[in-house]
């Protein structure tokens, strides 16, 4: 070996050397722009759609009402039958007092005020305080949808009256209403505490967010025990053959079945082949509970995993069966991981939307489910009505029941971060 | 071998060396670290260390392990600049000029100064590809024959042409432990370094590997300056003409290799040396 | 009912429990030490009276509605039974329950209402015999596993053999939902084969379900040639995986070769919270803001995009897919061990040099992998792309067209009230055969790459 095996001398000194480092190390800078760039891309698009469901969203979480009086005259209600009495004559002549000066056909405008509804809340109210009737109720409405529209400044004044919803005479009315200090604007807690509604100011999440939490009751009254039972056996006592192979890829590959063939697994199995009722949120936490089980097992595992093997030895050492080994000392130490593991697959589960409307749990439904086995909506399959409405003021509803939904998903993300920031531990 | 290259890094370095050990006969100084501390995080895993590194000869860092020997051989080439959380202070000089100052170009200094890793690690590709990876970036070759020549020589000068000629296209990854580790060695030299650092190239090899290895060092001796980290002091008496001892992060003592094993200064590398601990 | 059988068995399986721990706390301190502890006898007792009522109530609720509408069938007059189609007896079935329920549309037929009566009446009686055989069961087993326990009586293994056997069956249970999804799929998809060749709807390239074409056609449906619904879906997909891929590849690039760490632990989580948005949110994104957003900006360049174009569902598409890109293809970059980095910056090669030559390459398998993974996923996806892609089957390849996709079609055929023999619901079956397929060979093949990535560096 001499040096004249050496072929070639780089000239690390000349100018081209030079400009051809300055080169590479542009290249580099390209490459980690281009990170940087696609970083910024996705965090830009996230910060469009949390800002565009926020900009929309938020004037669902008010609601414009009017101020009216209603007298309930004896002779439209009777005290006997509150139920069967003429509270659309009520409403009529609540609002003819307001504006005595219209007549005839105007007063249908008028009325397209208030909510289409109106006359069932002053029915409820006379019949949760009979001692109105010859008397005079006041009471806040909600306004219907244009004009809550209006007053929310969605609907310009500006436009040529033929382009609105609402036309210069009702606005003139709305606006003496406003002057008379009849409306205003306080949190909406209808849409928390009232169901499903084809009037927009009147629909809420209720019914959506009991169905989902029995949905997901259910859910996680099957899929805990049974992913944590499979978990430990495959983890601490399966023996290695076929079927337990078998088991463990059928599991990975579980999680990854796309989540409407669950849904038609559900509707085949559980409401064709069994007969139970459509709609109903027990079904909707089967199907749930099977597409939450192999993530289930998949942590749990993890979390057993983790667990070092001495304290297993040491157990097994002092006499106790294996059965004890793992309830009394394994079981415990892995809690924390399984909790965690599981209030995410449940976080997932309430996001989960396709099976649930295989199953039927997007129908119309205005009034909360009363069990397991009633017609139900959930909390993402309301968004998807919503979504689907032809209304205006349900696009507002629809933001607003999206960031109750992302809501409900940030609490349980951050009960679990907590979790694990609080009781898990490394060895 | 290459001057061009050498005065390029001593451009500013007006007198580059003081010589520091009296007794010695060899002096040209290659590499020369004054007050060298590493940090990592806020532990320190290197005190102070000076030291020269004479040039086209083998120095041995030797110690038991943790001593900080293979944390200040990664200061030679700055390596230990992609740990997050190392720092590094003090001076190095390679040729009379400061590696640690920003106009240093890391990429350039890495080409000059090439390293050998502990455990054989060839790219997952080609044996061909492998040896040309840094003739390619550093654009040293100007032709595909070009390419083809420093591919081939680099393979000899590591010993290894005669046993893959045939089968240049074979992944690098399917050759035995030791043919692994002189293929690095050839990826290495196929940039023309000026140094080579080895962090104990032999301690996943075979005996028979291991022979073969320090045979080629002693070959390269003639052509790079050398600096080999080892645990094994017999390889160190072996293959080297300097040794440095290193304990705890200090360096103990550094002189001429027979006179190290023969005749050490200090007890603890007398201990060290006669095996009461390491 | 079924709520009130639980909490009896409950209530019951405790009394055993004390029961059965009692007996066992009198076999402690005896001349003859006790094999098991009380509370082991407690649960030994429990358990033989607690699983097969609860057992027992499963199956008779999973029965009673098939035994029901069977006597029920039988006690109608025959006259209204005989040669009556399965389709009719079912209507029959449906009426009768509804006049049960109060649900009256018309007039009922005196057959009907009696029948009606008679099925309120069972209806009752099964509950409460549901009830009462449940509570028998358990004062049996209670007697039974009581007369069992003695001194050196081994309840803890008995115990113990119980609990192996319930996590057995638990773990079945994922093996059993996915024949169970292979069983519904296939015998659906059969019937629906039975009335639609497999050929015309695996090659035709009409697709009208909805819509009557020829008086004489079968079962007087529409057409259901699925290529054009293959085709949309791979459309959308192809155009989610464009948007995707670069961005998911590139923030893993940046990720692992230049963020710092305190950089990493911002990203990470936010990539996590893109991952975790349910995919109506981004459904419902798309109707709101992408797609108006692609029309405007089409009818600038004088394009006209249609509202449910592919671009906007499959570009949402995307941006739900970028974490799993990134998360895949972070994991496969860092599984390159870090002597390979440092084997080639050692060498002189700048980051990007070392990221594009030596680590990309080294991942490849593990990057397409998870490509792979993420492919199935788009495919599969289906909120998106209900709410905002077409419903009508165009077969064509422009991403400013309205396509519609497999899981639209599967939904849109199932949305509403479902009869089980029309060819238009069972079609829903047979697409869903066929995503069940596409995805899980996808996945399958997805695992083995990467398993194999791994098993390189281990």
């Amino acid at each position: 070996m001499t040096d004249s095996t050496m072929t070639v001398a780089v000239d690390w000194t000349s100018e081209q050397g030079a400009a051809r480092r300055r080169r590479r190390h542009a290249a580099d800078r390209r490459l980690r722009a281009y990170g940087i760039g696609a970083i910024s891309l996705a965090i830009g698009l996230l910060a469009i759609l949390i800002i565009t469901l926020a900009a929309t969203g938020y004037k669902a979480f008010v609601q414009t009402m009017v101020e009216v009086d209603f007298t309930i005259s004896a002779d439209l209600v009777k005290a006997d039958d509150i139920p069967a009495g003429n509270f659309r004559a009520v409403v009529a002549n609540a609002m003819s007092k307001l504006f005595p000066e219209v007549e005839g056909r105007e007063t249908r405008e008028l009325k397209q005020i208030l909510t289409n509804n109106t006359r069932f809340i002053v029915r409820d109210a006379v019949i949760a305080d009979p001692s109105v009737i010859g008397g005079t109720m006041t009471l806040r409405v909600p306004a219907s949808d244009p004009f809550d529209q209006l007053n929310k400044r969605e609907i310009s004044r500006d436009l040529p009256e033929d382009q609105r919803r609402v036309n210069d005479r009702q606005i003139t009315w709305f606006d003496k209403l406003d002057a008379e200090g009849r409306i205003s604007t306080p949190f909406n807690w209808g849409l928390f505490f009232n169901a499903d509604s084809r009037f927009p100011e009147l629909a809420g999440l209720a019914g959506a967010i009991v169905g989902s939490f029995y949905a997901l009751l259910v859910c996680f009254l099957i899929s805990f025990p049974v992913g944590i039972a499979a978990a430990v056996y495959l983890e601490e006592f399966a023996p290695k053959n076929r079927l337990t192979d078998l088991i463990e890829v059928n599991i990975n590959n579980l999680a990854a079945v796309p989540s409407v063939v669950f849904g038609l697994l559900g509707l085949a199995v559980f409401l064709n082949f069994f007969g139970l009722p459509r709609s109903a949120p027990l079904v909707g936490g089967m199907v749930l509970a099977l597409m939450t089980l192999p993530t289930i097992i998949i942590v749990t595992r993890a979390a057993l995993k983790s667990v070092p093997p001495s304290i297993r030895e040491a157990a097994l050492g002092m006499g106790a069966s294996k059965h004890q080994t793992i309830t009394h000392h394994v079981l415990p130490l892995a809690l924390p991981g399984i909790l965690t593991g599981t209030i995410i697959g449940l976080a997932q589960a309430l996001g989960e939307t396709a099976p649930l409307l295989l199953i039927g749990m997007n129908a119309f439904i205005t009034s909360p489910p009363g069990g397991l086995m009633e017609a139900s909506t959930a909390l993402p399959t309301q968004v998807f009505i919503w979504a689907d409405s032809p209304e205006r003021g349900f696009v507002a509803r629809t933001s607003a029941g999206i960031l109750v939904l992302l809501g409900f998903l940030i609490v349980m993300n951050a009960i679990a971060i907590f979790l694990r920031q609080r009781l898990e531990r490394t060895w | 071998m290459n001057d061009t290259a050498m005065s390029a890094l001593a451009t500013e370095a007006t007198n580059p060396q003081t010589v520091r050990t009296p007794d010695e006969h060899p002096t040209n100084f290659k590499i020369g670290a004054n007050d060298v501390s590493v940090f990592y995080g806020n532990k320190q895993a290197l005190f102070d260390v000076s030291i020269d590194i004479p040039e086209r000869a083998v120095t041995a860092f030797i110690g038991p392990s943790g001593c900080g020997k293979s944390t200040f051989l990664r200061c030679f080439n700055r390596m230990n600049d992609t740990i997050d959380i190392a720092r590094v202070t003090g001076r190095i000089e390679i040729d009379g000029r400061e590696i640690n100052e920003s106009d240093i170009d890391v990429v350039e200094l890495r080409a000059r100064v090439g390293m050998v890793f502990q455990k054989p690690n060839p790219f997952p590709k080609s044996i061909f590809e492998n040896v040309a990876y840094g003739p390619r970036i550093h654009g040293i070759a100007s032709s595909k024959s070009e390419l083809d020549d420093i591919v081939i020589s680099s393979l000899e000068r590591a010993g290894l042409a005669s046993e893959v000629k045939d089968r240049l296209a074979e992944p690098g990854t399917g050759l035995s432990g030791g043919q692994q580790q002189r293929l690095c060695i050839a990826r290495a030299i196929a940039v023309n370094p000026e140094v080579i650092l080895m962090d104990e190239p032999c301690s996943a090899l075979d005996p028979i590997a291991t022979a073969r290895i320090e045979e080629l060092i002693d070959e390269l001796r003639q052509n790079y300056t050398i600096v080999i980290v080892t645990h094994s002091m017999q390889q160190a008496a072996r293959v080297s003409q300097r040794t440095a001892m290193f304990h705890l992060g200090y360096l103990v003592e550094e002189g001429p290799t027979d006179q190290m094993f023969t005749n050490p200064r200090e007890k603890r590398t007398q201990d060290y040396i006669t095996g009461r601990f390491g | 009912m079924f709520g009130y059988a639980v909490l009896l068995i409950i209530a019951l399986s405790l009394v055993a429990f004390y029961v059965g721990r009692a007996q066992g706390a009198a076999f402690v301190g005896g001349d003859v030490k006790s094999h098991s502890l009380p509370a082991y006898h407690g649960a030994f007792v429990a358990v033989w009276v607690g699983i097969p009522a609860f057992v027992l109530v499963l199956i008779w609720v999973a029965l009673q509605g098939i035994v029901v509408d069977q006597a029920l069938l039988g006690s109608l007059p025959a006259s209204m039974t005989e040669g009556a189609s399965a389709s009719q007896l079912r209507l029959f079935l449906s009426e009768i329950k509804n006049v049960a329920a109060g649900r009256i549309f018309s007039e009922p037929t005196p057959e009907i209402q009696a029948a009606a009566e008679t099925y309120i009446r069972w209806q009752g009686i099964a509950r409460w015999a549901m009830l009462v055989a449940a509570t028998a069961l358990m004062v049996v087993a209670l007697v039974i596993a009581r007369s069992r326990l003695s001194t050196r009586f081994r309840a803890r293994n008995n115990v113990e053999r119980v609990m192996s056997g319930l996590m057995v069956f638990c773990s079945t249970v994922a093996i059993l939902t996915t024949l169970g999804i292979i069983a519904s799929l296939l015998f659906e998809a059969f019937r629906f084969f039975e009335q639609v060749p497999v050929t015309e709807f695996l090659f035709g390239l009409n697709w009208e379900p909805q819509i009557r074409l020829r008086e004489d056609q079968i079962a007087g449906a529409g057409a259901f040639g699925a290529v054009p619904v293959f085709v949309g879906t791979l459309l959308i997909a192809t155009i989610a995986m464009l948007v995707a891929t670069p961005i998911g590849l590139f923030t893993a690039i940046f990720l692992v070769e230049y963020a710092s760490d305190r950089v990493r632990n911002i990203i990470k989580p936010i990539m996590e919270i893109l991952a975790g948005i349910p995919t109506v949110v981004y459904g419902f994104f798309a109707v709101l803001t992408v797609a108006p957003a692609i029309r405007e900006f089409g009818s600038l360049m004088g394009i006209a995009v249609s509202p449910n174009s592919a671009l906007a569902a499959g570009g949402v598409m995307g941006i739900m897919i970028i974490p799993f890109i990134s998360s895949l293809s972070d994991d496969a970059l860092k599984a390159v061990p870090r002597a390979m980095r440092d084997g080639s910056l050692a060498l002189g090669a700048t980051r990007g040099e070392t990221m594009t030559k030596v680590l990309l390459p080294a991942a490849l398998p593990g990057i397409m992998g998870g490509i792979l993974l993420a492919l199935s996923r788009a495919i599969g996806e289906t909120m998106i792309v209900v709410m905002a892609a077409g419903l009508i089957a165009t077969l064509t390849l422009n991403p400013i067209d309205s396509v519609t996709t497999v899981t639209v079609q599967i939904v849109t055929l199932l949305i509403g009230d479902t009869e089980f023999d029309s060819p238009k619901t069972l079609a829903a079956f047979a697409l869903g055969l066929v995503l069940f397929v596409v995805t899980l060979s996808l996945n399958v093949l997805a695992l083995h790459i990467v398993r194999k990535y791994r098993e390189q560096y281990e």
